[in-house]
């Protein structure tokens, strides 16, 4: 069973604050992480090659520091990490990023799965697995919580709907994005942790995984960005002061009067 | 193609440093350093520059959209033969962006003995493209994709939008990735830029903290997913005539690789968040697990949901499902009450869209404040009982 794992490296946004004065980000003390729900990824990918043998692909497109993200990865029981990276690929959007990933896919060639996040942090999009999918022509399952069978070819998953949970079976290959529910991932063993230190990771660029060049990168985008704002915070909540019965009794009028309850 | 620096014009001020939303930017020996990886070429430091020192140049679009792509669609998604309210959110929107380009508005419904239909035409529906047929009874998505792919292909929509539901988030890309097309996510803004009649997608990014506005210039349909409840459902005083047509199929493509095997409906998980008016959550102010018993009786008074802050979940007080925020659910009730919550951009990303925000939190300097329409500073464990009261007399 060969697994596909893709992960993306996104800023931690734990300290972000807006500076008040300026109206812009307080940017120190922002790290770089592994996207939160691509942890989650990883260790189905790794769970799956422990009870089925086979391998766990890493793949990541980002820049040269993404490198670091991918050791970790390493670490945690991915067999192989390979980093995409390629001025070739600035400005992609969705649609060129799943473009790329795609064509990372058809170079490693053996896979029978491949494991996406529900969706990045900082783009927040969940586009790239379903767009990855189509790309490839495969079959696609959002927001999987658990496998339940591989077998024959096929497998056997589930997934929360609004109002319930849903059995689906799709044949393999497929790309499935899957959900915070589906496992607690790992910290790094010792093995790992040393297998990590010495793991070379390869880099591939546009021209090693042979991609068209109106494809990826911005060329590749559908969508452009025009312009970055910050949204205004300039509504100033209106205090309600005085003792606690007080304050419990403005409010509520204050609500019946706008009509709000 | 890219972003460049003229290292002589470059005086190292810095505007750029700040203005850089991604912090890609760092001033290195009075030059600006950029990094390329990671920028998306928005153009926040070009805008800075005082000394036009730094250059963008954008690919130019390599496929000019035909003149033939007319009309705005909404994809009306239904779920056992009920419309989603979404769906009529956004033909209220996609009214005004249709007025706006002259245009004609279209709704695409696919299911299976949908019940009312009309409701697309009272909220400004020219046409509904309608396709009925046992297939549709459940959700499997690849019929559903082949089948929006073909219409699109068919009658050439300039825009298509779709709610931002699990349904819409999973197949929608799928068939933007078809198509070849943009696709935008989770946008809180739509307008025309009148100018080049390109659909203007202003969404939130990096967990809230910005926001940015978005082109598809060179590819059509241009494509968008809109969360429900941030447009309001608006129904025309008078309706358009609307025609609703009947769409034939092909039987043979209707066929699913993926198998729904079985449907559990979920009895326990009552907590309909998305969907609630009113909302009360609590935070780590609460203190302990059964504090969360206040937050209830007010919710109980109100006929609210209940939410939470995400420690509160981890903590085991209460189930993920009621987890509002960046990696929980997206609200955007009327009434938005935070107890005990401090206001952390991952929480605000979830909640800040809502109508009307009451923050109750003992530190006046909590961010939460910021973003709310009526803050009470002081203890919760005082403040809530008495509001729940008030509320059982009124
Ligand atoms: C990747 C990532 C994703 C995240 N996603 C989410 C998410 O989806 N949702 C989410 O909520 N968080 C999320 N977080 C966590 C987030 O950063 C904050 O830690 C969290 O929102 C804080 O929760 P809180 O406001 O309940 O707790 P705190 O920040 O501890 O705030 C508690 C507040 O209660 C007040 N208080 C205490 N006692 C009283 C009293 N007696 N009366 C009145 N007020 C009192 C305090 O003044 C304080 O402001 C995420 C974090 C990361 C890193
Ligand atoms: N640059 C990238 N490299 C590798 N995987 C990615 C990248 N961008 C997105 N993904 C994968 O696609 C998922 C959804 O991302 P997004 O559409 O950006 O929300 C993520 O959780 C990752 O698994």
């Amino acid at each position: 069973m060969n697994i596909v794992v893709c992960l993306k490296q996104v800023p931690g946004t734990t300290e972000v604050k807006i500076d008040p004065n300026t109206n812009t980000l307080i940017r120190q003390g922002i790290k770089a992480i592994v996207n939160p729900f691509d942890s989650y990824a990883l260790e189905e990918g790794v769970r799956l090659k422990e009870k089925f043998g086979g391998k766990v692909t890493v793949i990541s497109m980002g820049p040269p520091q993404a490198a670091d993200m991918l050791k970790e990865a390493i670490s945690v029981g991915a067999d192989e990490a390979i980093l995409l990276s390629d001025m070739a690929f600035a400005g992609s959007d969705t649609l060129a990023t799943a473009a790329t990933l795609g064509k990372a896919a058809e170079k490693i060639k053996t896979y029978d799965l491949i494991i996406c996040g529900r969706q990045t942090i900082d783009g927040d999009t969940g586009q790239v697995g379903p767009e990855l999918a189509e790309n490839l022509g495969i079959p696609f399952i959002a927001y999987v919580s658990k496998i339940e069978e591989i077998a024959n070819g096929k497998m056997r998953v589930q997934r929360a709907v609004e109002d319930g949970y849903e059995t689906i079976e799709s044949p393999l290959p497929a790309v499935i994005t899957v959900a915070k529910e589906i496992n607690v991932p790992r910290m790094p063993s010792l093995r790992g942790l040393s297998k990590s230190r010495s793991a070379q990771i390869p880099v591939w660029t546009a021209n090693d995984i042979a991609a068209d060049k109106a494809t990826i990168g911005q060329a590749g985008s559908g969508t452009w960005v025009v312009k970055v704002f910050y949204p205004q915070r300039i509504q100033h909540a209106e205090m309600i002061k005085g003792e606690p019965p007080v304050q419990a009794k403005t409010l509520v009028e204050k609500l019946r009067e706008a009509k709000i309850i | 193609m890219g972003i460049s620096l003229d290292k002589e014009n470059c005086t190292g001020c810095g505007s750029c440093e700040s203005a850089c939303p991604f912090g890609l930017i760092t001033i290195i020996d009075d030059k600006a350093s950029i990094k390329v990886e990671g920028c998306n070429l928005c153009g926040a430091c070009q805008d800075a520059c005082p000394t036009e020192a730094i250059k963008i140049e954008k690919a130019m679009a390599t496929v000019t959209p035909g003149n033939d792509y007319h009309g705005v669609w909404v994809f009306a998604e239904q779920r056992n033969g009920e419309i989603k309210t979404v769906g009529c959110e956004l033909l209220s929107k996609g009214r005004e962006l249709a007025d706006t380009l002259k245009t004609e508005l279209c709704a695409v419904c696919i299911g299976h003995n949908v019940k009312g239909i009309e409701q697309l035409t009272a909220c400004g529906a020219d046409k509904v493209y309608l396709i009925d047929d046992p297939a549709f009874s459940n959700q499997s998505e690849d019929p559903y994709v082949a089948e929006l792919v073909r219409l699109i292909k068919l009658y050439k929509p300039e825009i298509v939008l779709a709610g931002a539901t699990p349904f819409g988030r999973s197949f929608f890309p799928r068939v933007a990735a078809i198509l070849k097309t943009g696709l935008t996510a989770d946008c809180t803004g739509l307008d025309i830029d009148t100018e080049k009649n390109l659909l203007r997608q202003t969404r939130p990014t990096f967990g809230g903290n910005v926001m940015a506005t978005i082109i598809c210039p060179s590819r059509r349909p241009q494509m968008s997913t809109v969360r429900p409840r941030v447009f309001k459902k608006k129904l025309m005083p008078v309706p358009p005539a609307g025609k609703i047509i009947k769409v034939d199929f092909d039987k043979a493509v209707l066929t699913s690789r993926t198998k729904l095997l079985n449907f559990v409906a979920d009895l326990t998980e009552k907590v309909k968040l998305e969907d609630a008016d009113i909302i009360v959550s609590g935070g780590r102010g609460l203190g302990k697990p059964e504090n969360f018993q206040l937050i209830r009786e007010l919710a109980a008074a109100l006929g609210a949901a209940v939410g939470s802050s995400r420690p509160c979940v981890d903590e085991g007080w209460i189930p993920y499902s009621h987890q509002v925020g960046q990696t929980g659910k997206t609200v955007c009730p009327k009434l938005y009450i935070a107890v005990g919550i401090s206001g952390a951009v991952q929480h605000m990303a979830g909640m800040q869209t809502s109508d009307c925000i009451i923050a109750i939190n003992d530190d006046p300097e909590a961010p939460i404040f910021q973003i709310a329409t009526y803050g009470i500073v002081g203890d919760l464990f005082k403040i809530v009982p008495l509001i729940t009261e008030q509320l059982k007399n009124g």
